[in-house]
């Protein structure tokens, strides 16, 4: 318990290490998406060329 | 050498070498932030000013210079990319902005925290560091804000690159504002004449933490420029044939 509570600084030390979680796995998560859209969606357009020729 | 360079500025070698860089900046960055952040939280003893108050640095100091780092590497990029007329160096820029635009966020989000116990506030606005770090997250905003209102990509490369270089006076403003005038926010603590002016016990897990952080943004940053390079090169021959060999995906 001590070391959650930090000397009384608990809330502020684990909300920013926290903080820093969610921005790292927001990151990941955005940068992974954007890459399987614009991947798929190059997928789609040019299937349906090589289809159509 | 320029034989190398040329060949590593080629889209399609680039985006088959970052995939193969991808788990070796990843894995090591994690590894020293698992260090860092276990050694900095619990090892660590607390700081005589501040207690343990003072452990926020491990997130707050890595995050603040990476976002001066991420600006740079946007600014320098931007004008590789002017001069040479290098597609990949514009690649680069525009993937660091959406990274560097979160990092300075998590650093004023952090340094917000960590004001509130020390100096009684949240922010001060005649802060110098507080302010010059805000308008580095402006900058950001307005860097990828210009690059989706222009819809052609080499127009949008050229404004988005003088943008990002004329932004770039900001950095020293930021890092030397607490020498410059009187600011509320600490001096330097790692670069400073005589060396940092920390116990090793606090200093090993700080390092541990930027360099932790600066590999997981190589990592990050290097599946950026994939995602970068396969939309801008997506009507090339080598784009088409990896798609429909299904050689390129992850």
């Amino acid at each position: 318990m001590d070391t959650l509570a930090m000397g009384g600084y608990g809330a502020y030390v684990w909300s920013c290490f926290t903080l820093t979680v969610v921005v790292f796995v927001f990151n990941t998560w955005r940068t992974r998406v954007r890459h399987r859209a614009v991947y798929r969606d190059l997928e789609v357009r040019i299937k349906a060329v090589e289809e159509h020729l | 050498m320029w034989t190398y360079l040329h060949k590593l500025a080629s889209p399609p070698h680039f985006y088959g070498l970052a995939n193969t860089l991808i788990p070796w900046f990843a894995v090591p960055g994690y590894l020293l932030i698992a260090f860092g952040a276990f050694a900095g939280l619990f090892v660590a003893p607390p700081d005589y000013q501040q207690g343990d108050a003072f452990r926020i640095i491990y997130v707050h100091v890595p995050a603040a210079y990476l976002s001066m780092m991420a600006y740079l590497l946007m600014a320098v990029a931007g004008g590789i990319g002017l001069i040479w007329r290098m597609k990949l160096a514009h690649a680069v820029a525009a993937a660091a902005a959406p990274l560097g635009a979160a990092f300075t966020f998590l650093a004023l989000a952090t340094g917000s925290i960590w004001g509130r116990p020390m100096w009684g506030t949240w922010w001060e606005w005649g802060d110098p560091r507080l302010t010059s770090e805000l308008i580095l997250l402006f900058l950001y905003f307005g860097y990828m804000a210009l690059r989706s209102a222009i819809d052609d990509v080499a127009k949008a490369d050229k404004a988005s690159a003088i943008f990002a270089l004329v932004g770039a006076v900001n950095i020293p403003i930021i890092h030397f504002s607490v020498e410059w005038w009187s600011s509320l926010h600490q001096g330097p603590t790692l670069i400073k004449e005589g060396g940092p002016a920390m116990d090793p016990a606090m200093l090993y897990p700080l390092l541990a933490m930027i360099f932790g952080f600066t590999l997981v943004f190589g990592a990050q940053l290097l599946r950026r420029v994939r995602t970068e390079v396969l939309y801008r090169e997506r009507r090339t021959r080598w784009v088409r044939h990896m798609i429909l060999t299904q050689e390129g995906e992850s």
